[in-house]
């Protein structure tokens, strides 16, 4: 096992920038400079924080220690953190589910997996029998770095109460 | 060596024909009405003429009972896999060894349900007991496990059914539904008649818990109880319909991992060596000094399994 301090994990940084030409790029630099590789930006113009600033949300991946270099570089070039540190959903899963998935009432079984750890970012259901019969449903999961298992978990613990197959992949995210 | 064949169906007569290739003599054969019973070496390929063409209780004039008390070096039991008691197959294995005869097994049933048992006759006997053909068939997983050295192997997981793989990949390749594919199948003779030990992964899951006895070096005992298994009969259409729309397909996949056994369909990358087509078998070994050993091959079938068979035989001190 790696050390957990070595490994990249995804951040998300809202920051409250003034509304002036270079503001993003100064905000911007800090993070590139102390290691952190930017996955996207967000940037809200026409939307203005209470303090009359403009939000900008920046997903990021760095390690913990990088991380915590990257947030106290922006505040020493001046830039307002609002939020950081906060670790994003990083890690997808998919499974099929199989079985009465429309009888069973499938917005109500997505509720149940949003409460039990697993938020599901995608869904494709099948249904080639028509409703009443045996469909199948692709999900894809987003769960936090290191919680696939309890999202697997989840999502058996939900497919049990409604009699529903699982169709599990090998390994976490699929790769095998 | 001298060898004695208990089960002349399609393997023991795949090894009744094979064995003068591999420099052995078959000195007794026997099936559930009769046998042939030769110190001197049986005419097999006349033997099996006479079982092919008259039944099989045409295949000699001795009785099944004496084969056992016979002259040989080993005896390979490839009678049908029975659960539970493994029975007859157990009191064979048992037989053998308390005459301090060498067996070489083909039959899952005492290697899966009693490994323990079989473990302490063979303490006691000076016989050895080998079982490469219990798992997938032509592929040498238990000498590579053995060469390796069980400690060192951390998990094993593969196809280990060449009939639910058939029917799992023609499902995805041609988008038909499974009773189609398994009629199919039967025409074909890749699924049986009766294909439920197939299909609903008892046949995987008895390989499975195999491998577990063997990776726990007698630390613990499986047997079919100890494992989760779920088959393939409900898998429908749509499912591998929305696998693929993924770049991922459906497999039948057994997997032994921290002290867990698991049969059941699994989501795979499509392109993933594990997603073999057909009847293949893989296996997929996870070794602590070496990373991923994958072995691929026939699972099943006369001739294939006899030459895991007479591998064994070879082996044998």
């Amino acid at each position: 096992m790696s050390d957990p301090q070595d490994e990249v994990r995804a951040y998300t940084v809202r920051l409250e920038l003034v509304d002036e030409p270079g503001e993003l790029l100064r905000a911007l630099e800090p993070i590139a400079e102390h290691g952190g590789n930017l996955l996207s930006i967000y940037h809200e113009r026409g939307n203005l924080t209470p303090r009359g600033h403009i939000p900008v949300e920046v997903d990021l991946e760095a390690t913990p220690d990088r991380f915590d270099g990257i947030v106290e570089a922006l505040r020493e070039a001046g830039v307002n953190v609002i939020e950081a540190g906060q670790e994003r959903y990083s890690e997808e899963v998919t499974v099929l589910l199989v079985g009465h998935l429309v009888d069973t009432d499938l917005s109500d079984t997505l509720s149940a997996l949003r409460a039990e750890n697993g938020a599901v970012t995608d869904l494709s259901l099948s249904a080639p029998e028509g409703v009443e019969e045996v469909s199948s449903a692709r999900l894809r999961l987003q769960t936090e770095q290191g919680a696939v298992e309890d999202t697997l978990a989840a999502v058996r613990s939900v497919a049990k109460q409604k009699d529903l197959r699982v169709v599990e992949p090998l390994a976490p995210g699929g790769e095998a | 060596m001298d060898l004695a064949i208990m089960g002349t169906g399609t393997v023991g007569s795949s090894v009744a024909e094979l064995a003068g290739q591999y420099g052995h003599r078959v000195t007794a054969m026997a099936n559930v009405d009769a046998a042939a019973i030769d110190p001197d070496g049986i005419d097999t390929a006349a033997a099996l003429e006479r079982q092919r063409t008259e039944g099989e209780a045409h295949i000699g004039d001795a009785d099944p009972a004496d084969v056992l008390a016979a002259e040989y070096d080993a005896l390979i039991e490839v009678t049908p896999v029975t659960l539970s008691d493994a029975e007859p197959g157990f009191s064979h294995v048992e037989a053998a060894l308390e005459r301090d005869k060498h067996v070489v097994l083909a039959n899952k049933g005492p290697m899966a349900e009693r490994y323990a048992d079989v473990r302490a006759l063979e303490t006691e006997s000076d016989g050895e007991v080998r079982f490469e053909a219990t798992v997938a068939g032509a592929i040498p997983v238990l000498s590579t496990i053995e060469d390796y050295d069980p400690g060192t192997i951390t998990a094993a997981r593969g196809i280990l059914n060449g009939t639910a793989n058939f029917i799992l990949s023609r499902m995805a390749a041609e988008g038909l539904g499974y009773e189609h594919v398994l009629a199919e199948a039967q025409d074909l003779g890749v699924a049986e008649t009766d294909p439920s030990f197939d299909v609903e992964g008892t046949d995987a899951a008895l390989k499975c818990v195999i491998l577990a006895n063997v990776l726990a070096q007698g630390e613990r005992e499986y047997t079919l109880a100890d494992a989760t298994v779920e088959g393939i009969e409900d898998v429908p259409g749509s499912a591998l319909e929305l696998a693929r729309e993924d770049g991922r397909t459906i497999r039948l996949i057994g997997e032994v991992a921290d002290g867990e056994v698991r049969v059941g369909p699994r989501l795979v990358p499509e392109h993933s060596e594990l997603a073999v087509t057909g009847t293949t078998n893989i296996v997929q070994l996870e070794t602590e000094n070496a990373g991923r050993l994958n072995l691929s091959g026939r699972g099943a079938g006369g001739p294939e399994t006899a030459s895991a068979i007479l591998a064994d035989v070879g082996r044998l001190g």
